[in-house]
């Protein structure tokens, strides 16, 4: 080690073990991190990443393994010991009460008694010293989901911590939110507080990060100096094999034939949940992918419902498929159209998890294989008949089985992806909707899943593609628009516009969006 | 702490354990419970469990008991597979009763059995109507179907009351609150056997059953409205990607289970009791519910669970006559029974693990 605060140690982890049942989350994980060191830990879904860091916090117990903290070793029963020890995490998902202000949030998960009146004050001090803006007085949920995140970075370090832990922090922020995250916490590494920051996105570690421990199938299988390193050796390194990059075709010709339009769709929200859409107008033309993106929750699940036919819209001139009304059309109608929709939730909406593969083939096929005159086999469960197609699914898609048929909670998520996307394609659409089709799926489910998206749009179909992923929106798309509090914004070309445009939209700047529009 | 992890195949040791173990420790609580009252125990328990099977004339008496249950938990075993929650079968059965049964009293002389095979379709109609109440402001309203469906049993318990005591009263009935007696043709007979005669209450409407089970197990596994039925209770999301239509399936599974425990009334009152009276069910609706969750939701299984509730009804009776037993002590066996039964069956399918509750 080079630098001089890497030389001393703060947390040293050996050989720690955890299984549940039959399956080990964690095999001999070593982990070394030095004070003030910003650490990252990468590996894909299910690597054990969030076991490790659970069982540095307390929340799971290790099945065998030592912890040292300043070279002296501990036991860490309880979040509660955790912090005694200076250990402070921020989680993926915030446990913030909605209904509290930010004082209160704080006041309830601090060990110690203090005041009303000093923790406003020591709260004002902490956001002020590090640009951590937040009124402590407002409540949780008027926060921006920023917000929210300084709050709960502010609630540790009202504990001084040495070691703060921070679960893919960067999966809820828009591009200008990431940039200010990275500002302080490279402050607060270079203070000697250590970091130990949990991603699976690559630029990202190598932009922020000191050392990088990677994980696979629960094993610790390199650190590397992160300075040293580029994206593509971390992302074989994770996977464990190389990387095919998407082929994209740059010299392409979009059709100008229409496909698919919205014109002035608004659609109130008839529940307190949930957004209402608000005047969307949307293009999307044959042999085209329209990236739409924006943090979750802004009425994504909204406008994915309108599309796949699930709610139908009040004026059936809302919708529009190659100029023809399909507002009022429904789901099964619209899949015999030829618009295919992958919702984001693959199981327990995409699929039903206890029932076998060809079922759920069935599920969506069931107009086709009953569409026959005969009254009585229209009344029947043909999804017998689905058993050839949804073999031929598996196979084409490279989709692997535990064994044949298996129900659909047998597969792992990017299996079942694969089946889902499958299952859609082969229907050959001419439209294909998909909303964050790579959520959580490992790297090269991603890669493959991606190379379909733009196979679709080379072979002239319409895709429009919903997704927080930026990186995957800019990669794929050549029309780029934003959703934000289920309002759209215009559609720009996508070498017309910046990720920081792009952010500036998703973070609610709707006025900037008619200075982009201005500009343009 | 006790935490409960679904089992990933169930043992084959456990299908075995699960029902002995049920079966040992209703049992064994039985027997104690028998004997800290001073009853003599395997008296009882040979009252409970074998008396009904003593003789043949009895068995019949099992399957006339488990009919009406049987009929109502296919009806039920409908709608809980689609997650919607009828719990007011007992006042569709009434109702079912009471239409079809103002329906006979309109032809006080018909022998023709003609008459009865209308009542069953006019009984099935009065239940669905009932259950319609429901179901209407289910899909219309949002309003929960549990306490809609359960309040209308007891405006339907008044209202039978008040019809046998008003308007059908029969002017010759000492005033007691009884309707006149059904004509012949609106009565099911029982089974006479060659050479035997019959063979305790066993009657012709028990052969609804057996068309009622192999018709039900096609539908819930061969037709495409069952197949509906099943996503819909297992992922309702689901079932509208798939552009199956939640309310028309809601709608459906109540009418045909309030239809089912019409049909069940009128099967009931035609064959054991041949008039109108206040009280035409005895708990049938709210039993059904036990035996359709009993029989797994599955008809075969329903069948069996039906003559297993009706076996250990029939033997408390028994034990009643026989020894003198008080009706809560034999109420007290059967919860055991169901506890016992109920708690094997989740041992089957879950892993429980016993920890230390932290602080």
């Amino acid at each position: 080690m080079e630098k001089e605060k890497g030389s001393e140690l703060l947390l040293k982890a050996t050989k720690i073990n955890k299984s549940f049942g039959d399956f080990s989350a964690n095999k001999d994980i070593d982990i070394d991190v030095a004070k003030g060191e910003i650490h990252a830990l990468l590996g894909e879904n299910g690597a054990g990443k969030s076991t490790l860091v659970k069982i540095f916090y307390g929340v799971l117990k290790p099945d065998t393994g030592s912890i040292e903290i300043n070279n002296k070793e501990v036991s860490i029963s309880s979040p509660n010991s955790a912090r005694k020890n200076g250990i402070g995490m921020v989680f993926q998902h915030f446990s913030l009460f909605p209904a509290l202000t930010v004082a209160e949030n704080i006041l309830i998960a601090l060990d110690e008694k203090i005041k009303f009146k000093d923790l406003i004050s020591e709260i004002s001090k902490l956001s002020k010293e590090w640009e951590l803006f937040v009124d402590p007085l407002k409540r949780v949920s008027e926060l921006s989901v920023g917000e929210q995140q300084r709050v709960e970075i502010i609630r540790c370090l009202m504990q001084n911590p040495k070691l703060l832990i921070m679960d893919e922090p960067t999966s809820v922020l828009t591009p200008q939110e990431i940039s200010n995250l990275f500002k302080i916490l490279k402050r607060l590494a270079s203070s000697g507080c250590s970091i130990l920051y949990i991603s699976h996105k690559l630029e990202e570690i190598i932009e922020i990060a000191d050392q990088v421990t990677i994980l696979k199938s629960g094993k610790s299988i390199a650190t590397i100096d992160a300075k040293k390193t580029t994206t593509k050796f971390l992302a074989e390194t994770m996977v464990g094999k190389e990387i095919t990059a998407l082929k994209k075709v740059n010299t392409k010709t979009f059709s100008k034939d229409i496909a698919l339009e919205l014109k002035n769709l608004n659609k109130p929200n008839e529940t307190n949940f949930g957004i209402s859409l608000k005047n969307i107008n949307l293009q999307v033309n044959y042999g085209e992918i329209l990236g739409i993106a924006g943090i979750a929750g802004n009425g994504q699940v909204e406008l994915m419902e309108v599309l796949s036919g699930e709610t139908i819209t009040d004026n059936e001139n809302e919708i529009l498929l190659e100029s023809i009304p399909i507002g009022s059309k429904d789901i099964t109608e619209r899949r015999q159209l030829g618009i295919e929709t992958i919702p984001e939730e693959r199981t327990l909406h995409a699929t039903v998890p206890n029932l076998t593969i060809s079922e759920n083939t069935f599920l969506t096929y069931f107009s086709k294989y009953n569409k026959t005159d005969n009254i009585i086999s229209n009344l029947l469960n043909n999804h017998q008949n689905s058993l050839i197609e949804s073999e031929r699914i598996l196979k084409d898609n490279d989709v692997r089985c535990p064994e044949v048929n298996p129900l659909a909670n047998q597969l792992s998520g990017g299996n079942l992806q694969k089946f889902i996307l499958g299952r859609s394609l082969a229907n050959n659409p001419k439209v294909a909707i998909f909303s964050q089709p790579t959520w959580g799926v490992d790297i090269g489910a991603a890669t493959s899943i991606r190379q379909k998206l733009l196979n679709l749009s080379q072979s002239e179909k319409a895709v429009i593609l919903i997704s927080q992923d930026l990186e995957e929106i800019f990669e794929l798309s050549d029309q780029i628009c934003v959703i934000n509090g289920g309002t759209l914004s215009k559609i720009m070309p996508v070498d017309k516009v910046t990720a920081a445009d792009v952010g500036l939209l998703m973070g609610g700047k709707l006025d900037t969006a008619s200075e982009l529009e201005i500009i343009k | 702490m006790i935490t409960f992890t679904p089992r990933d195949k169930v043992s084959k040791n456990w299908t075995i354990m699960g029902p002995a173990l049920s079966i040992f420790f209703t049992v064994f609580f039985g027997l104690l419970i028998f004997a800290l009252l001073g009853y003599d125990p395997l008296e009882t328990l040979y009252q409970i469990f074998i008396s009904p099977f003593s003789r043949i004339d009895r068995i019949s008496d099992v399957f006339v008991k488990a009919c009406p249950l049987i009929i109502i938990g296919i009806g039920l075993m409908l709608c809980f597979r689609a997650n919607v929650w009828n719990i007011g079968a007992e006042g569709q059965f009434i109702m079912g009763t009471l239409l079809a049964g103002s329906f006979a009293l309109l032809f006080p002389n018909v022998e023709n059995k003609l008459l009865i095979f209308i009542m069953i379709f006019i009984g099935f109609v009065g239940g669905a109507l009932w259950a319609f109440i429901p179901a209407i402001l289910k899909t219309k309203l949002n309003v929960n179907e549990i306490l809609v469906s359960l309040m209308l049993v007891y405006v339907a318990m008044l209202f039978i009351d008040f019809i046998v005591r008003g308007p059908l009263r029969d002017p010759m009935s000492f005033g007691f609150p009884l309707s006149k007696p059904y004509s012949d043709g609106a009565l099911i007979n029982k089974i006479t056997f060659p050479g035997i005669g019959y063979l305790g209450q066993l009657h012709y409407g028990v052969l609804f059953i057996v068309l009622l089970i192999p018709f039900s197990w096609l539908f819930v596994n061969k037709t495409l409205s069952g197949f509906k039925i099943n996503v819909l209770g297992a992922a309702p999301k689901a079932a509208r990607f798939a552009g199956f239509k939640q309310n028309a399936i809601t709608i459906t599974v109540l009418l045909i289970s309030g239809g089912l425990a019409g049909v069940a009334g009128v099967i009931e009152v035609s064959a054991n009791i041949g008039q109108l009276q206040p009280e035409v069910s005895f708990g049938y609706g709210f039993t059904a519910i036990i035996v359709a969750f009993l029989g797994r939701l599955n008809p075969v299984g329903i069948l069996f669970a039906g003559i297993i509730i009706a076996t250990v009804k029939l033997g408390a009776d028994n034990a009643q006559m026989s020894m003198g037993i008080p009706k809560v002590v034999t109420g007290l066996f059967e919860g055991i029974l169901l506890f016992f039964l109920l708690t094997g069956e989740t041992l089957q399918k879950y892993k429980i693990k016993w920890s230390k509750v932290k602080k």
